[in-house]
């Protein structure tokens, strides 16, 4: 990935200055002259803390991975380095790919298509909007997007109870078990609840940078809204929709909530991947093999942006510009103006 | 589909769009009204319903030994990260979004990619030993720091992308009156990206407040727990949760991320990208 | 699995630093760097327990009546010592997860509380120590061990040798709802002798109108509770064992009738299929029987002393001397329980172990022992009764309370144990899954086949696998 990305970096013009797009390539072109002395300076304590907290820790998980290492028993005190034998073993376990398909039902369906759908609809809804109802809905969403997930966890239980439930209160449906007959349905609908608000604060963020006019422009010329959401808004966005889909697969990817309402049941039929490793690590100590489905996961979540960088990120760097990550619609406007100039 | 032509179709039009709002308030205010009712039923259960009224929960919840100092263990844990990963990453975001280091972009998303093993359960004897060695067992410290371990990837991502986003102009002609580049970051820079950093605050706080397994893990001294941990405790022998303690635990426990998203949005405004438009 | 059993420089480095660097420095849960900062000899104690939440009764018995009493004693015996007790009140096994990890940093509380089925798995990991190893010969003279049965004692055994001293135990009993057994005919004094007599009852009890008839704990979500309320009981009433010596049973007989047992409640609508998925279904089980819409559960003591109790139960029923029955878990038929017994039980309970790597074991000791004095117990229990480790306590404080009176003397005759060994928890999960699988619909006998395989996997091998 590294490789993709410098090298969309070197394909750049190294022509480019302006406002816009001063992410200068050689040291004395950035703004502030910093400097690479200084910019190094700024960035090691962060380079410091993460590699003694976060590198050290996940490079020492990584390696438990290959060891048949537990926390109790035998194998605690003693334990065998096995190689890739856990990958082998997780591969051909059932359950762990059963694990994996709901897991990536579970982000298909509440952050690719429910929280960047829903937050994008709530962005563009609230746009050209204020008053009380807009700072409502606002509030209402980023209060969902804050609350502690251990409270979170019992609002839902409570509001989908099969014996008196909000819902089943609500829709007159008594006995609905919601949680045992539509498991994977009800943790998506509560993960589209619980994160859409960064889908939409990114949005929102990302939409204030589309010019109205072009809008009008597009509006006047017939286009439908559809059409100007696809001609116009989605060009202006692709870099925010790229971070926002990087980003929110990955925290839901890694999210364990779900395990506090429902336990990975029934029957398992919401174990995702951390709720398997959770049960797999701390529920029956099997700390090596924890571990591999760590690294597993990790090469999972590294194809996935992978995909993202293809599909959003590709374009981006024909038409131009050298990064492949999220860059602001300034950033690309900037780039068309002197392209095109 | 076409831009409606006649007022009874406009209004038809906005009348569903409402629909649609009513049901999504709906959707993200329903799941919370027990958060409302439950603390304050005298035998509260699962149900929401209309209170029997009663404040005798907090009473009980205010004798409880550990429920209110944990409130101020939260609060020293999330403060301390916030403030720690804020610093850290706006420097850093800062100088990676102004000054071009190879391989940066890869580095980065490595990073991110590593910190979801981390915030995993298998990392966990790891993160301890690392501590233990450390000697940070048992210290608000410890935990502060694995944290922010954790989080600064996401958030040098989210700031990264938010500084790229604000013109240099100001800068190069700070730069011109001979401001140092900290001092540049201070006045130029930091006011310009302020909601971009009331978010990651925002954010970081809310990550840390919800934490159970790092704290747990890490620190000994009841009087150190913070409140995700001790919300677990209001269970019983045999894990039956004390409903009583817990809604109102809850409440208690949800107010303060709330001020705070109130205060900083208030104050700073609280979205990705700043006023100033190039 | 293929492993290579070989232990590399690096694993052995990168393992075993974390420990081997520790043994140095004083770190706040050393304990031997335990010198309080008056020069006092530093001690804790930690168990699942914490004022205020989870087992409240006991950590506020340990620092408001224990401990000060035992600092008070070692002073008057010349010795300074300063204790501290460290609650959690969390779920057991991250409960069991902080403990490990602070043992193999090789520090950790000087007195602490396991599960009596962890003793195997924390003694193979050298967490834990045989007592007389730790505390030397001061121990065999304590006075208490007279009074703790060797039956009990069992609990705090692993491959013949003593870690600790048990904290009580509890047994396992079928619960009745009088009332509802009035209004279907059946007797109020009932005492099954068969698994067909509960069927009968339960088939019944199903005429009245929304009365779950049974509830006998199946599937993963309840955890533990199915296999210590359900598939033991049932498995020893046929006659059967999950394990000899370090080997597991696997597709069994008797396994099989447990696993048609559970097919026979399940899918005839004598037991409800789905409150055994429910994450809360437990729970629902407790208010349903609390509210009399369940005839007949099978639970622990601790379900009469901690759940229904009136006072101060989850789901309290104000009438509950009068309204609930109680009868012991009969054997498939007469004579074909383990031992050719009419009746069983399942028990099990927490032992207090000392920490290996104790700066004081003297005082740890004696401060274990401190926790298990009749008068320490007596003050414990108050009014409440509960089967302590103590006969000389039990004798009196039994009085009090019939139904636990009727589990001392009836269920602990005939009860057993778990075995304390590392696979168990695994092997117990499996167990789980196969009665999931009845409830859910499959044959009993392929459930069983499928256990045997998982038992493989768990085990890695037929090694250690019988039939």
């Amino acid at each position: 990935m590294a490789a993709t990305t410098s090298s969309a970096e070197q394909a750049a013009p190294a022509a480019d200055r302006g406002p816009g797009n001063a992410e200068g390539r050689e040291p004395e072109r950035d703004a502030a002259g910093l400097g690479r002395r200084r910019a190094a300076a700024f960035v090691a304590p962060a380079l410091v803390l993460v590699a003694l907290f976060l590198v050290l820790p996940a490079v020492w998980t990584l390696y438990l991975g290959a060891t048949d290492y537990r926390l109790t028993g035998i194998p605690a005190i003693d334990p065998s380095f096995v190689g890739f034998d856990n990958i082998t073993k997780a591969l051909g376990d059932e359950s762990f790919l059963h694990s994996l398909r709901l897991t990536l039902l579970f982000v298909l369906g509440s952050a690719v298509i429910g929280q960047a759908g829903l937050g994008f609809a709530l962005a563009w809804w609230m746009r050209e909007r204020s008053g009380w109802l807009r700072t409502t809905l606002e509030a209402l969403v980023m209060l969902a997007w804050i609350l502690p997930s251990s409270v979170v966890a019992f609002l839902w239980i409570a509001f989908l109870d099969r014996d008196g439930g909000t819902l089943n209160e609500l829709l007159r449906t008594p006995g609905a078990a919601w949680l045992l007959d539509h498991p994977m349905l009800s943790i998506i609908v509560y993960n589209i609840w619980r994160g859409s608000a960064f889908s939409m604060m990114l949005y929102s963020a990302a939409l204030g940078n589309v010019p109205a006019s072009h809008l009008e422009t597009a509006r006047l010329a017939g286009a439908s809204g559809f059409q100007q959401l696809r001609d116009v808004v989605f060009p202006r966005i692709r870099g925010h929709i790229l971070t926002n889909l990087l980003l929110i697969s990955l925290w839901t990817f890694n999210d364990f909530t779900p395990f506090l309402i429902t336990a990975g049941g029934p029957d398992g039929k919401t174990e995702t991947l951390p709720v398997h490793i959770y049960k797999t690590a701390l529920g029956s100590g099997e700390l090596g093999y924890g571990a591999a489905l760590s690294f597993l996961m990790l090469l999972i979540n590294l194809v996935v942006a992978v995909i993202y960088l293809r599909l959003l990120g590709q374009k981006n760097r024909k038409k131009k510009t050298r990064t492949a990550r999220g860059r602001s619609a300034e950033g690309a406007r900037g780039s068309e103006l002197e392209e095109s100039a | 589909m076409r831009t409606p032509a006649n007022p009874a179709a406009a209004l038809l039009r906005g009348v569903g769009v409402y629909l649609l709002v009513a049901l999504t308030l709906a959707f993200f205010a329903l799941p919370m009204l027990w958060l409302a009712s439950a603390p304050f039923d005298k035998h509260p259960g699962i149900t929401v319903s209309l209170p029997d009224f009663t404040l005798a929960n907090f009473e009980r919840l205010w004798n409880n030994p550990n429920a209110v100092d944990s409130l101020a263990s939260s609060l020293i844990l999330a403060g301390g990260s916030a403030v720690l990963v804020v610093g850290l990453s706006a420097l850093a975001a800062y100088a990676l979004s102004r000054v071009h280091i190879r391989g940066r972009d890869g580095l980065l998303y490595a990073l991110l990619l590593l910190s979801s093993i981390v915030t995993g359960t298998a990392a966990m004897v790891p993160i301890f030993l690392l501590a233990a060695e450390l000697d940070l067992v048992d210290s608000y410290l410890g935990v502060v720091l694995v944290l922010t371990g954790g989080l600064l990837p996401a958030a040098i991502f989210i700031l990264k992308d938010f500084m790229d986003t604000t013109p240099r102009s100001y800068e190069e002609s700070a730069r011109v009156f001979g401001a140092s580049p900290l001092r540049v970051m201070k006045d130029i820079v930091v006011p310009v990206v302020r909601p971009g950093l009331a978010t990651v605050g925002v954010w970081t706080v809310a990550q840390v407040w919800g934490n159970f397994l790092i704290p747990f893990l890490l620190l000994r001294s009841p009087d150190k727990s913070p409140a995700a941990v001790v919300m677990y405790t209001f269970y019983t022998e045999g894990g039956q949760p004390d409903l009583a303690l817990i809604s109102t635990f809850s409440l208690l426990y949800s107010l303060p991320v709330v001020l705070m998203f109130l205060f900083v949005s208030r104050r700073y405004g609280f979205r990705f990208h700043g006023g100033i438009k190039a | 699995m293929g492993v290579v059993a070989r232990r590399t420089a690096l694993t052995a480095a990168v393992l075993g630093a974390g420990s081997a660097a520790l043994a140095g420095c004083g770190s706040p849960l050393d304990p031997r760097g335990g010198e309080g900062g008056d020069g006092a000899m530093a001690l804790s104690v930690a168990t699942n327990a914490v004022a205020g939440g989870k087992n409240a009764d006991e950590a506020e018995w340990i620092e408001r009546w224990v401990i000060p009493r035992f600092v008070a004693q070692q002073r008057a015996e010349g010795v300074d010592v300063r204790v501290e007790f460290q609650p959690s009140g969390v779920d057991d096994e991250q409960y069991k997860t902080k403990l490990a990890l602070d043992l193999k940093a090789q520090a950790g509380p000087d007195v602490m509380a396991l599960d009596g089925i962890w003793l195997g798995e924390f003694a193979q990991a050298e967490y834990i120590r045989p007592l007389h190893e730790v505390a030397g010969s001061g121990v065999a003279d304590w006075s208490g061990w007279r009074q703790i049965s060797p039956k009990v004692r069992s609990l705090a055994r692993f491959e013949g040798k003593l870690y600790g001293i048990p904290a009580g135990t509890d047994a396992r009993v079928l619960y009745f709802h009088k009332p509802l057994f009035r209004r279907a005919g059946l007797p109020a004094d009932w005492q099954p002798a068969s698994w067909q007599d509960i069927l009968d009852a339960a088939r019944t009890l199903k005429r009245l109108d929304g009365v779950t008839p049974l509830q006998i704990n199946a599937g993963t979500a309840m955890g533990e509770a199915t296999t210590m309320q359900g598939v033991l009981p049932l498995l020893t009433g046929a006659g059967g064992r999950i394990a000899k010596g370090d080997r597991w049973y696997g597709d069994t007989p008797e396994l099989r009738a447990v696993l048609g047992f559970y097919r026979d409640v399940y899918r005839h609508g004598l037991g409800d299929p789905r409150l055994q998925q429910e994450a809360k279904g437990r729970d629902k089980s407790f208010e349903q029987f609390a509210e009399g819409r369940l005839g007949i559960l099978a639970e622990g003591d601790y379900f009469w002393r901690d759940v229904i109790s009136p006072g101060t139960g989850t789901a309290p029923m104000k009438q509950r001397d009068n309204d609930v029955g109680y009868a012991l878990v009969p054997a498939r038929a007469r004579h074909e329980g383990i031992g050719g017994r009419d009746h069983v039980s399942l028990s099990g309970g927490a032992v207090h172990v000392l920490n290996p790597n104790t700066r004081h074991p003297r005082q740890a000791f004696a401060l274990l022992t401190a926790l298990h004095s009749a008068r320490a117990l007596r003050a414990r229990l108050g009014d409440a009764a509960m089967i302590t480790e103590r006969d000389d306590v039990n004798d009196t404080v039994l009085e009090k309370d019939p139904m636990l009176r009727f589990c001392a003397d009836k269920a602990l005759p005939v009860t057993s144990f778990r075995p304390p060994l590392a696979a168990y928890t695994a092997v117990s999960l499996a167990l789980q899954e196969a009665t999931a699988r009845v409830v859910a619909g499959r044959e009993p006998d392929h459930v069983a086949q499928g256990y045997r395989k998982e038992l493989e996997e768990v085990l890695g091998g037929s090694d250690h696998i019988i039939g």
